[in-house]
């Protein structure tokens, strides 16, 4: 069974998508993804998806989905690294991601998370 | 067939030269004069290939394969007016002129017997009548294919994508946002913004002339876009007009916007954590300190 590896970076989950997503894949992600976030207290997650070169309607609604469980376990979520091609196809499809934060690369996107949870930091 | 253009095929092969002639000085009433040299030499061709269909026997179909040589001289001399911008009447002209000296030599070659004579001028009409048709689809073909030569141009030249400053592009629109254009505005924007790693984009709509629904629809695309990439956009550039048409007609955007270009760079700026300083009052000011310590170490001497 293929698993998409989960990597740490301070209190920060990487991950790379680089392969095509079937369902089972992606609520297999969904599940380690959670349970990642609970066991390390992680604050941000970021989705790498620069090198898909196709997302339909399915990636979209779970990258949706996983923006909305990790707001609830309290970690910020940004998708990063989004080819131009996969945007114009995202916005026909309808599919705007409004929950779901994004930044141009991983270091713009750890940069993000870092502001997000210190501005939250400063509300709390 | 034969039978219809036995005189035309006889006056071809007899007084070819006599009929180009005529044809030619014909011309000279109906053409421009920039184009006539050219229009003898078609002239030539054409009349070349006319007899050349017409010792083929195929004068009746113009289609046919014989017709090569006479069909290839009418699309040159279309081609020819139509960047030359003449008229499409003056094109058809350069077939039709051939009608009158070709009844004067059908005229004469029939002599009393006009039976004959109806027949022939019948069946040489709608020869040209059809060539005549054949040179405006042509004509027609032509221009079409200027046109959409322009509009390609047109397309490229009016999406300009610019770098303010590192990490701030502004995309200055020009004419008015159709689906085709948004769609090739959205890809150079976002390849400028993988690019240029940029943050923020500025949308400046001060030469798009309307705003509708369909067109806020258009650029709300390009922002959503852009933003799913990971860069803010800024819309500048709405003049007071176009904000009163908005509101009527109860379009909405929902992105920052600004008046002017200057303002939504200021924001940019600003929100990429830059400031623009005013030299001439720093440098007074420092200069107001500095004379202020020289004072004080005076008083202390």
């Amino acid at each position: 069974m293929e698993q998409i590896p989960i990597l740490r970076i301070g209190d920060c989950l990487l991950v790379s998508i680089q392969v095509d997503m079937h369902d089972r894949m992606a609520i297999n992600l969904q599940d380690s993804l959670t349970t990642r976030i609970v066991e390390t207290n992680a604050r941000g997650v970021l989705i790498d998806i620069s090198a898909l070169e196709i997302v339909g309607s399915f990636i979209g609604r779970m990258l949706n989905n996983i923006a909305s469980m990790s707001r609830v376990l309290d970690a910020v979520t940004v998708v990063v690294g989004m080819r131009p091609a996969v945007a114009i196809t995202l916005v026909e499809l309808g599919l705007e991601l409004p929950g779901v934060k994004t930044a141009l690369n991983v270091d713009r996107g750890l940069l993000l998370i870092r502001r997000q949870i210190d501005d939250g930091a400063e509300h709390a | 067939m034969a039978a219809q253009h036995g005189v035309l095929t006889k006056i071809l092969a007899k007084s070819q030269g006599d009929l180009l002639d005529a044809w030619v000085k014909e011309q000279k009433g109906v053409l421009k004069v920039s184009s006539q040299g050219e229009a003898a030499e078609h002239s030539r061709k054409f009349i070349d290939g006319l007899r050349a269909a017409a010792e083929a026997d195929q004068l009746g179909d113009i289609n046919g394969g014989a017709w090569a040589q006479a069909r290839q001289a009418l699309t040159d001399i279309s081609s020819d007016q139509a960047l030359k911008g003449a008229t499409p009447g003056e094109t058809a002209m350069f077939v039709f002129s051939l009608k009158g000296p070709l009844f004067a030599a059908l005229a004469k070659e029939a002599g009393k017997d006009t039976d004959a004579f109806a027949r022939e001028v019948w069946a040489s009409t709608v020869m040209l009548d059809k060539l005549g048709l054949y040179t405006m689809e042509v004509f027609q073909k032509s221009r079409e294919e200027v046109i959409r030569r322009q509009q390609e141009e047109l397309l490229e030249l009016s999406t300009p994508v610019v770098q303010l400053w590192s990490g701030i592009l502004a995309l200055p629109l020009i004419g008015t946002l159709d689906s085709g254009r948004t769609q090739v505005v959205m890809e150079s924007l976002l390849q400028e913004i993988v690019k240029r790693e940029a943050e923020i984009a500025i949308i400046d709509i001060t030469g798009v002339p309307t705003v509708d629904t369909m067109v806020a629809q258009h650029l709300l695309k390009t922002v959503s876009a852009a933003r799913l990439m990971g860069a803010d956009c800024i819309i500048s550039g709405i003049r007071p007009q176009i904000a009163q048409t908005m509101v009527h007609l109860g379009v909405e955007l929902n992105v920052v916007s600004k008046a002017n270009m200057a303002d939504a760079f200021a924001l940019a700026l600003r929100s990429t954590n830059r400031k623009v300083v005013d030299r001439t009052a720093k440098d007074k000011e420092a200069a107001a300190i500095k004379a202020a310590a020289a004072s004080a170490a005076a008083g202390e001497d």
